[in-house]
């Protein structure tokens, strides 16, 4: 590709620099001095290839470093100009030649479609991905509920070590954060309750308010978001990374089914959970309302406890019963099934896990609404 | 900056021309209660390429982590360019990095970027005022250096096999032009045709670029074909360097079982008939060969 003749040392100098010089009839040589690396020539390298024609040597006897950048720029030069090189030194010949044949058009990024053919395309993407998404789902449900059969006419193939332990995560050790989010809403309920009954007088409603909309509303509401952010979150990343490393062909190779040893412990954990974790949110939240009852309406702490059991009806306990286990097998269902989706590379872990949380939060509240609309229908209000 | 045995600072632009390049002395690492090295003493000379071999677990991965700057040492020092890494802080600009290329095992490429991206990340990183233009060209030249064809620049790691892989991650330890080359078991995992692929190409690239090669390689074929010297890891410590030849003469018990044990011996009489094979021409070679292939073939 380019002609090389041999060489001539020269002095050095801190900066790549060049000079055109008018050479014997007419042609002009372009003399490169100074190191030619990778760390220099990105100050001469646009002012070169800017240079007006025609060049009929570059010299590179000029230069005291060249490395495979430097030997770019002198080639591509040389062959821009249909110049020949002279003055190359031994290593600057080795490089030359070794450059020989990389020369390519190809794109460096991923190709990309001009915009009004992307957009489109990636709302077909979108449209085809839900349809996907949805079969998807519905097939791992699918897959779920076969694996749950096996697993009743094999119980001895259950996992209860994986059990107990994510009954530990997701449980026991969101205890404290449950607890402080809910005595916290407590507080916020009682004190911005009363401020507005008693405009009416009413203060002593406090503790309907408080009993009533925690056990029936947010104490399993606010826990299941608790829940889809701590555990959900984490079933997504830990699911995607087994997936991305392979340990979940492992798995399946050996035997195992990833359904029975990864999903079922996970999903049933947050199925036995939220009940429990939801009632405990819901008495902490009283409590937290019992105490802004005694500090600011004059109401003893408890006082307040013991008119919840008379204000509260029991039905009130059983519809947050109810719902708890369905938010958590939402949570879980969608914490595992995205994880499970990851393919390819590390950024699919980050994009799961997130649009476990999203649909998680987003399916648990639409569930909610239409709970509140069946309780209240069959006489439960 | 980085400086040569004579104390003299190293030029930014300047290539090291001192004789040691990384100069390892009383090394000590311990995790815990494990020692994995003790009194490790370790000098590569300036364009060679280092073999260092070792059983599992004699810490060969741990003394090139130490060596880059990624594992600070118990005790001890380590010189690379002349310029002391281990009182550095991991993260810090200690004006050695752009002077080496690392190959990790797996590759370790950004999964995010394509092939291409990948080897601009270290060139951006250190010279952000080369224009976009060119940085495609040397991505893109890079690239076909290693071996890789062109299409592969625009290519996800995810899409790209083991080996080209390999080959992806050589590209960008070479995007920076270093000095210095440390390699990490390269040919693991390769196919015999595509490990000797990387071996020549490692040689091509060394003699080309004027490399210092550090390597560690399990592959008897690769210390056999390409290293200049061989180290050897065992009792926490480099118990010698030097050819394979002389290193065969040694009366280590491990030494021994690795280069003479069958395996070793395969290596020895692969590289015996390649030899051999130059010298067709000479009658007595000619014979040679044909009596080995032909004692081959009865084994088979």
């Amino acid at each position: 590709m380019c002609r090389i003749s041999p060489h001539s040392f020269a002095p050095m100098s801190g900066l790549a620099q060049y000079e055109l010089q008018q050479g014997d009839g007419g042609a002009s040589v372009l003399a490169l001095s100074g190191p030619y690396l990778v760390s220099t020539v990105g100050a001469v390298d646009a002012e070169l290839r800017a240079l007006e024609g025609p060049i009929a040597k570059v010299d590179l006897s000029g230069l005291s470093e060249i490395d495979t950048v430097g030997a770019w720029i002198a080639c591509s030069l040389a062959t821009e100009h249909e110049a020949e090189i002279v003055g190359a030194s031994d290593r600057a010949t080795r490089l030359i030649s070794a450059l020989d044949g990389t020369r390519g058009e190809e794109e460096i990024a991923a190709p990309r479609l001009p915009v009004w053919e992307r957009v489109p395309a990636a709302m077909g993407e979108k449209v085809f991905g839900a349809r996907r998404g949805v079969i998807g789902v519905i097939g791992f449900l699918g897959a779920l509920i076969a694996a749950t059969g096996t697993l009743i006419r094999h119980p001895r193939r259950f996992r209860w070590l994986a059990l107990v332990r994510q009954l530990e995560l997701v449980g026991v050790s969101a205890l404290p954060i449950v607890g402080l989010m809910s005595f916290l809403i407590g507080i916020v309920i009682a004190q911005q309750g009363a401020v507005q009954l008693a405009q009416f007088g009413a203060e002593t409603l406090t503790v309907n308010l408080v009993g009533r909309i925690t056990l029936r509303e947010l104490g399993v509401l606010m826990t299941a978001i608790m829940v889809a952010g701590r555990s959900g979150s984490a079933f997504a990343a830990q699911l995607g990374t087994m997936k991305l490393t392979e340990e979940v062909d492992a798995m399946r190779t050996i035997g195992i089914a990833p359904m029975e040893a990864l999903v079922i412990p996970r999903i049933l954990a947050a199925v036995l959970m939220m009940p429990l974790l939801g009632f405990y949110a819901s008495g902490v939240a009283i409590i937290g309302g019992a105490v802004i009852g005694d500090v600011m309406l004059g109401i003893p702490f408890w006082t307040f406890l013991a008119r919840i059991q008379d204000v509260v009806p029991i039905y009130d306990l059983w519809v947050g019963l109810i719902k708890a286990p369905v938010f958590g097998l939402i949570v879980a269902l969608a914490g595992c099934y995205h994880g499970m989706q990851v393919e390819g590379n590390s950024e699919q872990v980050g994009l799961r896990t997130t649009m476990a949380v999203v649909s998680a939060i987003f399916a648990v509240i639409v569930i909610d609404a239409f709970f509140a609309v069946f309780f209240t229908e069959i006489g439960w209000g | 900056m980085a400086e040569d045995e004579t104390g003299r600072q190293l030029g930014r632009h300047e290539r090291y021309r001192g004789d040691y390049p990384i100069v390892v002395e009383g090394l000590k690492n311990q995790f815990g209660e494990q020692v994995v090295h003790e009194n490790l003493d370790l000098k590569v000379r300036r364009g060679e390429i280092l073999g260092v071999v070792g059983g599992s677990g004699t810490g060969k991965s741990v003394l090139m982590r130490s060596i880059i700057g990624l594992q600070t040492p118990t005790e001890g020092d380590i010189k690379v360019f002349g310029r002391s890494i281990t009182k550095a802080d991991p993260d810090a600009e200690i004006g050695v990095r752009n002077r080496w290329g690392v190959l990790f095992q797996g590759g370790a490429l950004f999964s995010t970027l394509t092939v291409g991206e990948n080897v601009q990340v270290p060139l951006k990183q250190f010279y952000p005022e080369i224009r976009p233009e060119l940085l495609e060209e040397i991505a893109r030249f890079k690239t076909v250096l290693s071996g890789l064809p062109e299409e592969a620049a625009s290519k996800f790691p995810s899409e790209l096999s083991g080996g080209m892989k390999k080959r992806a991650g050589l590209a960008r330890a070479l995007a920076l032009d270093p000095e210095l080359l440390f390699l990490d078991e390269p040919t693991a995992g390769l196919d015999p045709i595509g490990a000797a692929a990387f071996d020549r190409l490692t040689r091509e690239l060394k003699e080309t670029l004027g490399l210092t090669v550090f390597l560690i390689t399990h592959d008897l074929d690769t210390l056999h074909e390409i290293c200049d010297r061989v180290a050897v890891l065992a009792d926490k410590r480099v118990i010698a360097v030097d050819t394979v030849p002389n290193l065969m003469q040694l009366d280590h018990p491990w030494i021994q079982e690795y280069f003479n044990g069958p395996r070793g011996r395969a290596a020895l009489t692969a590289q015996a008939l390649d030899e051999l094979r130059r010298h067709m021409d000479n009658p007595i070679a000619a014979h040679a060969v044909k009596a080995l292939d032909n004692s081959h073939d009865k084994r088979a």
